[in-house]
């Protein structure tokens, strides 16, 4: 599962309530949701964003609310995936269960900017910076997320599971 | 080696009988209880139904609360709350409560004796980590979480490392709950706890009353903690007593329990906290806050909510008036705290003073309605979050405060200790 595409890099504590304010939250597509991602950081962001983008955040991304309207409204934007120093905890679920693609890999963090191109292969674990040609290592998921990433999130996993498919 | 409170919880909850669990271990575990809102509620009935059962894995155990944009502000949010209300009808959910019988909800299940020690609940709002006061782990999740959660009384967990946070000394005046966990707060910072479960233990907390405790564990997650958590002892029972009806377990953090970081705290010399606009983390002691002029004064929330701040806010307002260029919205926790609070007089004594009381609602925490800020106005708030454009505008601000800065400020049009008044 290879992604490559241009770099939306923001600071620390990026919070759900700047990914998706609250004033949205009487939404619940991602399509509509997706119309107001980032709009109180960056309220260009909309206009801005091509399908396979990428988000690179600092430490504590999706940090606040555990509504999933945050990485719904990021998916729905066309958002590949999000590199982050770290993530809040309900965030990195919530990200995993509805199948957008996360990594925590501080260096390229450190070392990227806005406008940079990636290309990152999930499957090796490999994310590539274009502009400066290095190339940095992910730590694998776990074999347990790893389970759900590879069904296409936690409802397609629990039905598997359900019908016996699954231990 | 022993284990924390939380891994002790766990363990109790893992499926297929393991008597252990280490932190970073990933388990399946059965829960307790299931929560979700009027806004967490329509992703979650949406994911369910994606998942092909037809009920619920048990309707007493799921709870679903009308609290976010009730009464209902909009069409959309109306129409929210229908589908969440329908929902709660074809499955039989008897915990399903609408306006009029219900409380935000994190003030609201406690009361109602829904949560008892040594249970583990999850709830599609990052609060839900406010049981934790009760000696449950409980967690907040996302709506697929929960929705799982509904269909099969499971979820997957990673069990966390925990960090205890030992309080001791002589509080101060005005120096509650919120105060304290704003200063750990400050100290830790807003992921000082990311990933972990809080321990909140020592002298200090033992003689804390449950709501200063409620409030504690409801601001675990603005550190980035999974749960914040604190034994049972004799408060939680006599709490207890009359709301829940079924067994529980109590349990206990062993002695050689292994920690990722024991704090501790010296209450003695903190003084009551602000935390400034836009992080938890930036906490100040009021004496220090300087000329701040404020727009709003917003009493109430799943944090502030309870019977004990809505008294210490009427002790500051009682005989004063509100500020003429302040707005000071009161917002009772629940149903219930609302009527003790008009049989106590604490409604009249606001309501003389020039403030505004509202039916419960999380409502101006989250921005959603009932005191929304335009550009460039500021509010203090005894929220739980001041992120930027939190509570409407974003160009406005929130500080964070107890109960009695909150109301001491409504009253002085500025932040201000009780004691300058």
């Amino acid at each position: 599962m290879a992604i490559s595409g241009t770099v939306w890099k923001y600071g620390d504590n990026v919070d759900t309530d700047v990914i998706i304010p609250a004033r949205y939250l009487n939404l619940s597509t991602p399509e509509e949701l997706a119309q107001h991602c980032m709009e109180d950081l960056d309220a260009g962001f909309v206009a801005k964003v091509k399908a396979g983008d990428i988000i690179v955040g600092g430490e504590n991304f999706g940090c606040g609310s555990s509504r999933e309207h945050a990485p719904l409204a990021i998916k729905g934007a066309g958002v590949a995936c999000v590199v982050a120093r770290s993530f809040a905890r309900i965030f990195y679920r919530n990200a995993i269960n509805i199948g957008l693609p996360i990594l925590e890999c501080p260096q390229v963090v450190d070392e990227t900017e806005s406008g940079d191109r990636l290309t990152i292969d999930l499957r090796a674990g490999t994310i590539v910076n274009e502009r400066t040609g290095r190339t940095y290592h992910v730590a694998p998921l776990p074999e347990f997320i790893m389970g759900i990433v590879q069904s296409g999130g936690l409802v397609p996993y629990t039905i598997k599971r359900l019908q016996g498919k699954i231990g | 080696m022993g284990h924390t409170l939380a891994e002790k919880i766990i363990a109790a909850h893992v499926l297929n009988g393991r008597e252990e669990v280490w932190p970073g271990d990933l388990v399946e575990v059965s829960v307790d209880l299931v929560m979700a809102n009027d806004i967490t509620a329509p992703i979650a009935i949406r994911e369910f139904e994606k998942l092909g059962v037809r009920r619920v894995f048990d309707p007493e155990k799921v709870v679903l609360v009308a609290d976010h944009f009730v009464p209902n502000k909009d069409i959309k949010s109306a129409e929210q709350c229908a589908q969440m209300r329908r929902f709660a009808q074809e499955m039989g959910i008897p915990n399903y409560f609408d306006v009029g019988r219900m409380g935000i909800e994190h003030v609201l299940l406690p009361e109602q004796g829904l949560v008892a020690p040594g249970d583990l609940v999850v709830g599609a709002d990052s609060h839900t980590c406010t049981y934790g006061a009760l000696g449950a782990f409980a967690t907040g999740m996302g709506s697929t979480d929960i929705a799982v959660a509904m269909a099969t009384g499971q979820v997957w967990l990673r069990v966390p490392e925990t960090l205890r946070v030992v309080y001791c000394g002589e509080l101060r005046p005005w120096v509650g709950g919120k105060d304290l966990i704003l200063y750990t707060i400050g100290v830790i910072g807003v992921d000082g706890a990311r990933y972990m479960a809080l321990e909140f233990v020592g002298p200090v907390v033992d003689a804390l009353s449950m709501d200063g405790r409620f409030t504690m564990a409801n601001m675990a997650i603005e550190a980035g903690g999974k749960a914040g958590l604190f034994v049972c002892d004799q408060v939680t029972r006599a709490y207890l007593n009359g709301r829940v009806r079924r067994p529980y377990r109590e349990h206990q953090p062993d002695p050689d329990a292994h920690y990722a970081r024991v704090l501790e705290i010296d209450v003695s010399a903190i003084e009551p906290q602000v935390a400034f606009p836009h992080l938890p983390e930036r906490t100040c002691p009021v004496s220090q806050v300087g000329e701040v002029r404020i727009d709003q004064a917003v009493i109430g929330s799943c944090t502030n909510g309870r019977l004990e701040d809505l008294r210490v806010a009427a002790t500051i307002l009682r005989g004063r008036r509100v500020h003429p260029d302040v707005r000071c919205i009161v917002i009772p926790g629940s149903q219930a705290v609302y009527l003790e609070a008009l049989r106590e007089g604490l409604i009249e004594t606001f309501i003389e003073a020039g403030a505004a009381v509202s039916t419960p609602t999380c409502g101006p925490c989250l921005g959603g309605h009932m005191g929304i800020l335009a550009a460039g106005e500021r509010a203090v708030s005894t929220t739980n979050r001041n992120f930027r454009g939190r509570m409407g505008h974003v160009d406005s601000e929130v500080y964070l405060a107890g109960p009695a800065v909150a109301a001491a400020s409504a009253v002085a049009g500025r932040i201000i200790s009780p004691d300058a008044l």
